[in-house]
């Protein structure tokens, strides 16, 4: 049976690790590619890494930084952030990336989607999808979360499917930093939607919220940050703790 | 060739990857080698007769048609993304097999030697080899398929041994001690 995943997610600024709450006030929280390696050997079945960086020497920097994760990292790893046509996909999946994951490009032009679907394949492309839900409704928003769109989370997540995207990684920013658990009841709508695998991102503070959302957000991967890097939920535990909840976990 | 061991990896489009393949003569090149071969992911089923996808004739190494995942219920999602288990011990799998064309006592084929008890590794895929003769490792997803097949100095894995953790690096240590 294909297990549920544990995916810690390490925010990249000018090659070091760094965690905002509510996408802001940023932490330093250690060296990627030490970082990286640890949670792989603590079990984690998958990395995120996500550029911040705004400048091109930024960009320069984490694409060397890319091929040393390739080099030393035997699990495997996603990058985003800053993607916004087609040579940035190529650069990152030549600098050793297994996939990419595109956000406010995709919403701007959603035709990245099936360029990188038809250069690369479905399998390389992760569409992150930020959103906030207001008045009942769920809203798209571009650049970190901070520009509203007009778009909605499941009619976009539909077209990114139907586009042929591999997996969507939906962030929640009503959830996003405030550790009560992950956005389960759009996750589930989401998940029972789609005929790709979703991510849950934005929420996670107890080894319960895990729990909740494979089994009621049907969620195929969940994806954190500050709660690994501070040690807060240690991954073997969190593991172990899903397994005996009869959750099917790599142990 | 003088290496001594050819590993045949890839992620892509069968019948596309096929005819790069056959314009640089590549498929000759591979269906005649001497030394162990390892194919991964599209490598595997490019080694196999036939591929849905695309409708592609392949390298026929091994007998076998690759078809795509059609799934059963919702859960069932394609692609396969994500870690599942392998099943190697020789007395489980579903196939009837003379020999692994090793020493016959043994209980689990040498690629696939000393992975522990519940050896997860990463798959990736749409499409898959039903079982066959030549398999040696099942893993079940929508129904049991192989996971890894080996004929003769041809070994191949549909999963990434370079993804897979200490489980995948042990693996690629057992093929270069083939």
């Amino acid at each position: 049976m294909l297990a549920k995943r544990i995916i810690p997610c390490l925010d990249i600024k000018n090659g070091q690790t760094v965690k905002g709450t509510n996408f802001v006030n940023l932490r330093q929280a250690g060296d990627p590619v030490e970082l990286g390696k640890a949670y792989s050997e603590q079990g984690a079945d998958e990395l995120v890494y996500l550029d911040i960086t705004a400048s091109h020497e930024g960009r320069k920097t984490f694409t060397e930084l890319v091929t040393r994760i390739a080099e030393e990292i035997n699990i495997p790893f996603t990058v985003g952030g800053g993607i916004n046509e087609l040579a940035d996909v190529e650069r990152l999946l030549n600098a050793g990336a297994d996939k990419v994951s595109i956000n406010s490009a995709a919403l701007r032009r959603p035709q990245l989607i099936d360029e990188i679907v038809r250069n690369f394949g479905s399998q390389v492309c992760v569409v992150a999808i930020d959103a906030k839900e207001e008045n009942g409704e769920w809203t798209c928003y571009l650049n970190g979360g901070r520009v509203p769109t007009d778009r909605g989370l499941f009619e976009w997540a539909r077209e990114a499917n139907e586009r042929g995207a591999g997996e969507i990684l939906f962030t929640s920013m009503n959830h996003d930093g405030v550790k009560q658990g992950f956005a389960n009841a759009a996750l589930r709508r989401l998940s029972d939607e789609l005929t790709i695998p979703v991510i849950a991102s934005g929420g996670a503070g107890a080894k319960e919220h895990f729990r909740d959302t494979f089994i009621e957000g049907h969620s195929d991967a969940a994806l954190a940050a500050s709660v690994f890097h501070f040690g807060e939920i240690p991954i073997p535990q969190l593991k172990q703790y899903l397994y005996k909840e009869g959750i099917n976990v790599r142990l | 060739m003088r290496a001594d061991r050819v590993v045949f990896p890839g992620q892509g489009e069968d019948s596309s990857a096929m005819a790069y393949l056959k314009a640089h003569r590549l498929d000759e090149v591979i269906v005649n080698l001497k030394q162990p071969l390892l194919g991964i992911c599209i490598g595997m089923q490019l080694l196999c007769r036939h591929s849905e996808e695309g409708d592609t004739p392949c390298l026929g190494v091994f007998d076998a048609e690759v078809k795509r995942f059609l799934p059963q219920s919702h859960e069932e999602k394609v692609p396969q993304m994500g870690w599942n288990e392998i099943n190697v011990k020789r007395e489980e799998l579903n196939v009837k097999r003379e020999e692994w064309n090793v020493k016959s006592e043994d209980s689990v084929h040498p690629l696939l030697k000393g992975l522990g008890d519940k050896p997860f590794v990463y798959f990736i895929h749409s499409y898959y080899v039903p079982l066959c003769q030549e398999t040696i490792g099942v893993t079940d997803y929508i129904q049991p398929y192989s996971s890894a097949l080996h004929k003769d100095n041809f070994y191949a894995t549909q999963f990434h041994p370079e993804k897979s953790g200490r489980v995948g690096e042990q693996i690629l240590k057992n093929f270069l001690d083939l």
